[in-house]
């Protein structure tokens, strides 16, 4: 065991895979001699060579597109978009090509290949480097999407997506990258792609969060007393875990979804829909949303009131208590 | 050498044999075994056969879009006959002859243009990636393919099919400098068949020739007579070596036209002049490499008729096969997408299920 943030802990899995496997390679804009404009790979490259972990031209089509031929022919390329806003440029290789390939191929081409991307606000950045894109990724048939929200899940989940036989998005909550520090294990080990993660169990109101939100609702829960929440740090967003949520509403007949993702056609609204169908006589308060705005995240001036704070979640918590059905 | 003498900057295009079947230049014609030139011969008489034949079957309603290769077979052969087995493929869409070339079935053709996947799935040991539909995004896959060979140091090279249109696309940019970044073992090959859809390449793309756009990515590139097997065979062999010798990627532009409409669903006579479709009529691949071939003593009228009679059945008995083949599983609609299916997948798989069985529906 060793404590690590959550940037040491996806360094970790790439270096143990790395070394595990000879045909994973990692590679992205400043990824090589930099390790990464956060360091995520940092001394990956000084490892195991400029071959298998390099820096490559400012080329987002060009960076998933050589990853899809690459892992036809054998390699398992881990590709880091340097912010998840710059990965548009990338997002037709993603959609119109990973994410299809082996059903093009009715099952010939497989592509075990990933694609990491830091996301979120709440860092003070220029514009384009704090948007949550959930959607635009969990939409699309053939893609998964996870969120680690520890250091542990990190590198489990990091770990889990390079062994992964389909392509697997990770999107990375950059707030909180080096906020703080867990006790994970040295040898390599996977969490489950599709599983989510109880947080704390609860009777009274279920409370689905992930990536830096799930703290923010921790925090949250301890300025609310006398509510037992179940909080569920969903962790991939798809193929959601639609049996634990669905479960703990049954449970609790209260929900609350929190992300930072704009609300329309957000990952909430998927989620209560499926509430909606498999537990909608459980029910006892209409199920609620608490998200980014549909505006484009404000530059750091505005930011404050585009991030979730707990004071916020705490209030929404205690108005869905009040509910009477 | 061939790259340093045929310029495209200035003006020089590789043409070995001219539009009659005449060899232009006897030092330039590549060695050719034998059977590498009849079997390039004979795809080429199946290929135009089946590509009339699909075009005419799309007219009777037998055919859904298709995209015709009708004069652009030369440029397609001449350039993977140079490939080596073990090499890859990777595709735009306007590829029939290249693809049957390198092992892809007739049946799996017509399969996927009658819209059915498994007309995608090639036979285990065919490298050959599916029909690229949206334009340029391929240059990349092959450079990837070409990354991981050069990595696992297996020799392979990447052999990856563009249109003129298609080099328009920032995506062609991306691919080509990634290639030559990394001095991948990748040869590009321009199909230029001077439109892009309805739009004729001038009106579009300034450069003189899309070779040239070679130079800027410090790759030698040169203009082939696209419709002359022998010469596409050259420029790709001596291509295929530098991939070899680990000096990168090359870019050929094949000048060739195509004769028919950019899919069935265009009528090209609202945007080409007669004149101009007759002028290329005359520069037929097909015609020329008949000449070519009799000429060697290694083809005659008589084998010419006899392969003509058999492709023709193989084309209209392969047609019928597929034409009857049905409707795909529909379990394959769902198995597909995933390695495994997710819950909420085989959720609505089971739903529909469901319904067709409570309606009785098919």
């Amino acid at each position: 065991m060793a404590v690590k943030t959550i940037l040491q802990a996806i360094n970790d899995a790439l270096d143990q895979a790395m070394e595990k496997d000879e045909s994973v390679v990692v590679y992205g804009e400043d990824v090589g001699f930099e390790g990464g404009v956060f360091r995520a790979t940092a001394g990956l490259q000084k490892k195991y060579g400029e071959k298998r972990v390099f820096d490559t031209p400012i080329a987002e089509a060009g960076i998933v597109g050589s990853a899809i031929g690459m892992a036809i022919n054998g390699l398992k390329p881990v590709v880091e978009m340097q912010f998840s806003g710059f990965s548009l440029p990338g997002y037709n290789q993603i959609v119109a090509h990973a994410a299809r390939f082996r059903n093009r191929s009715r099952g010939k081409y497989n592509l075990p290949m990933v694609v990491r991307m830091p996301y979120g606000g709440g860092v003070r950045a220029l514009e384009h480097h704090s948007e949550s894109l959930e959607t635009l990724y969990a939409h699309i048939p053939g893609l998964k999407l996870v969120i680690p929200s520890t250091p542990y899940d990190a590198k489990g989940l990091t770990m889990a997506a390079i062994n992964h036989p389909d392509p697997v998005i990770i999107m990375e909550p950059k707030r909180i990258y080096r906020a703080f520090k867990q006790d994970i294990p040295d040898e390599a080990y996977e969490v489950e792609i599709g599983k989510a993660r109880m947080v704390k169990e609860g009777k009274d109101i279920t409370i689905i969060a992930w990536g830096a939100l799930v703290r923010e609702v921790e925090k949250a829960m301890k300025k609310v007393e006398g509510v037992d929440a179940e909080i569920i740090d969903l962790r991939t967003i798809a193929p959601m875990d639609t049996e634990t949520i669905i479960e703990s509403v049954k449970k609790t007949g209260r929900v609350l979804v929190v992300h930072e993702a704009v609300k329309s056609f957000g990952p909430a609204a998927e989620i209560v829909s499926r509430i909606n169908e498999e537990a909608f006589f459980y029910l006892e308060a209409a199920p609620k949303r608490l998200t980014g705005f549909d505006v484009t995240v404000p530059l750091p001036k505005g930011e404050e009131h585009f991030i979730i704070k707990p004071e916020r979640i705490a209030y929404e918590v205690k108005k869905l208590m009040a509910q009477k059905a | 050498m061939l790259f340093e003498e045929f310029d495209p900057l200035k003006g020089e295009m590789l043409q070995i044999l001219d539009k009659d079947g005449k060899i232009v230049d006897d030092k330039l014609i590549p060695k050719i075994k034998k059977d590498t030139l009849l079997k390039m011969y004979k795809t080429m008489v199946l290929g135009r056969i089946a590509d009339d034949k699909a075009v005419q079957f799309q007219r009777q309603g037998r055919m859904l879009t298709y995209a015709p290769n009708h004069g652009q077979e030369a440029a397609q052969l001449g350039s993977i006959a140079a490939m080596e087995d073990k090499d890859w493929l990777v595709l735009a869409f306007r590829e029939l002859n290249a693809m049957l070339y390198k092992g892809v079935t007739l049946k799996q053709s017509f399969l996927y243009w009658l819209g059915n996947e498994w007309g995608a799935h090639y036979d285990e040991g065919v490298n050959v990636l599916p029909v690229n539909v949206p334009i340029g995004s391929q240059i990349s896959h092959a450079a990837g393919l070409a990354y991981a060979s050069k990595l696992k140091e297996t020799g392979e090279a990447a052999i990856v099919y563009i249109g003129d249109g298609g080099t328009s696309h920032g995506e062609f940019h991306e691919g080509m400098n990634f290639a030559s970044a990394y001095k991948l073992p990748v040869i590009i090959v321009i199909q230029n068949n001077q439109y892009a859809i309805s739009t004729p390449r001038e009106k579009t793309i300034n450069s003189k020739t899309l070779a040239q756009k070679a130079v800027s990515y410090g790759i030698p590139g040169i203009q082939v007579d696209g419709n002359d097997p022998l010469a596409m065979y050259l420029a790709t062999e001596k291509a295929r070596e530098r991939a070899a010798q680990g000096e990168g990627p090359t870019l050929i532009e094949a000048v060739t036209y195509r004769m028919g409409a950019h899919t069935t669903s265009d009528n090209p006579k609202l945007y080409r002049e007669d004149s101009e479709v007759e002028e290329w009529e005359e520069k037929d691949p097909l015609k020329r490499f008949k000449k070519y071939m009799i000429g060697k003593k290694y083809w005659s009228e008589k084998k010419d008729e006899e392969l003509h009679k058999s492709s023709k059945k193989e084309v209209l008995d392969t047609f019928k096969e597929v034409e009857n083949s049905g409707l795909v599983d529909l379990e394959d609609i769902f198995k597909y997408t995933y390695e495994t299916m997710t819950p909420e997948l085989k959720k609505q798989m089971k739903e529909y299920k469901e319904y067709l069985d409570e309606e009785g529906a098919e």
